[in-house]
């Protein structure tokens, strides 16, 4: 008998090819499931997959993301591929991409950063990608700790 | 590049030519940094000191290099009595300042603030130190005593030592020195040594930093011996700090088999790392170290102002 391991989506994202372990990182800085919302959240983790040995796959039922969550993803699933479904059907399919410079969307880890006072400012970090994508603060130069403890 | 209009927050901001501009500048200036030519390029022009906190050597020297040139300065040396005591955000206090003044020198405890400044800021903002930030005037002022004392900086040897880990100071210089094609070693306790991401940086700039322990291995082939305050904070085992602080002092009997030429650098205050007998030696730099950040800080304010020296 044929397994279901994940159920098809209505209407929704789903977000394929992500590094094997993942998976709840992604969940965790796109913030859901969100208070007062049942829409189903699958969550795949260690899928058999050709191109990359093994991924995480994640279905969000009656979710699209938002450029700025793209954005995120992109700094710790860089293989991401995001699909928008829309009755069934794949509307868009897109690979994240990682972007050189990431605004507001990122905290210092540096507590005696200025970013971290109450000025009014947006931070900024440049990506450096290396064998690991590193965040450094354009204000303090300092390297992020943990991207996802930053992000989330 | 024109420096005209321009901020000073980060060394990593200056190209090799930049520096070599602000340095050749300096060096035109500095019979008036000495008081033996009077100036008045600056007359009109007004200098905001906003020291958030006090740093009286680094204060003073802008002062100095503005008075010299004719130049009139206002500000705080310590944020006491002001708003921002009372709350008010450094972008406003940018702002008002911005108002007041030609060009603003700002010392604050945060990192990035320098940053923050130059944002909100009509006028050229010059970063006198961020918290355990950037200090680029400190480096270029080591750079010029570098030139002064040795004659260049390309292909020299030079030491760093002491706590190369937690002076961000002595990360800038590294930085700076390695556009130079300078020769680094790096001497330091294990723990206190470099940190990885400096050494890889420095690396991809081309430079091959060697990596010791004692200060005795640097000494015959030096040209500068740079050196830095090793802080007691920075040691769990108050014996431990003993230790090293001992190990890593110089003294007169040390510098035996040093080469005439080189010379001893320190960013000052000083607390027990060069001993008071090294001062009558021809290899200490330090003091006039701490003279040539007054050309050097006049070669930038007359820069940023747009003034041809
Ligand atoms: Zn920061």
């Amino acid at each position: 008998m044929k397994e279901m391991k994940i159920t098809p989506i209505r209407n929704g994202t789903v977000i394929d090819h992500i590094e094997p372990g993942m998976a709840m990182k992604v969940v965790r800085i796109l913030g859901i499931p969100e208070p007062d919302t049942h829409s189903t959240i699958s969550i795949a983790m260690f899928v058999r997959s050709k191109k990359m040995g093994e991924k995480d796959l994640l279905k969000i039922e009656d979710r699209e993301l938002r450029q700025e969550e793209v954005n995120k993803i992109s700094l710790i699933a860089p293989n991401a591929t995001i699909i928008i479904i829309k009755d069934y059907n794949v509307k868009k399919k897109m690979r994240v991409s990682i972007p050189e410079v990431v605004r507001g969307i990122a905290r210092c880890s540096n507590p005696n950063c200025i970013t971290n006072k109450d000025e009014p400012l947006e931070t900024e970090f440049k990506v450096e990608n290396g064998k690991d994508i590193k965040l450094r603060c354009l204000y303090c130069e300092r390297y992020v700790a943990d991207i996802v403890e930053s992000i989330a | 590049m024109s420096f005209k209009g321009r901020h000073v927050v980060s060394i990593r901001d200056f190209s090799r030519k930049d520096i070599e501009q602000i340095l050749s500048r300096a060096n035109k200036l500095l019979p008036i940094a000495k008081g033996e030519k009077a100036s008045d390029i600056l007359r009109n022009k007004i200098m905001a000191t906003l020291f958030f906190e006090p740093s009286t050597r680094t204060r003073l020297s802008f002062e100095s290099a503005m008075l010299r040139m004719g130049g009139r300065t206002l500000g705080f040396s310590d944020p006491g009595g002001t708003s921002a005591k009372k709350g008010e955000t450094l972008a406003d206090t940018i702002r008002m300042a911005a108002a007041y003044s030609d060009v603003i020198v700002l010392r604050h405890p945060q990192e990035g603030a320098a940053k923050l400044a130059s944002e909100f800021s009509d006028v050229p903002v010059i970063n006198a130190g961020d918290g355990a930030g950037q200090h680029p005037t400190q480096t270029l002022l080591d750079l010029f005593t570098i030139k002064k004392e040795v004659g260049k900086i390309d292909g020299k040897n030079i030491a760093l030592v002491g706590d190369l880990k937690y002076g961000r100071t002595v990360h800038s210089l590294a930085y700076a020195l390695s556009t130079f094609k300078a020769k680094l070693t790096f001497v330091a306790p294990p723990t206190l040594q470099m940190p990885e991401e400096m050494v890889a940086t420095v690396k991809e700039m081309g430079t091959k930093p060697k990596l010791v322990n004692r200060i005795e291995d640097v000494i015959k082939t030096a040209d500068v011996i740079y050196v830095t305050r090793i802080q007691k904070e920075r040691f769990p085992d108050p014996d431990e700090y003993k230790k090293v602080a001992r190990v890593y002092r110089i003294t007169p009997a040390m510098l035996k088999g040093a080469k005439e030429t080189m010379r001893i650098m320190h960013p000052l205050p000083r607390v027990k790392e060069i001993s008071p007998e090294v001062d009558e030696m021809k290899h200490a730099a330090y003091f006039k170290q701490a003279f040539y950040g007054v050309p050097t800080r006049m070669a930038l304010l007359s820069a940023v102002l747009g003034v041809n020296s």
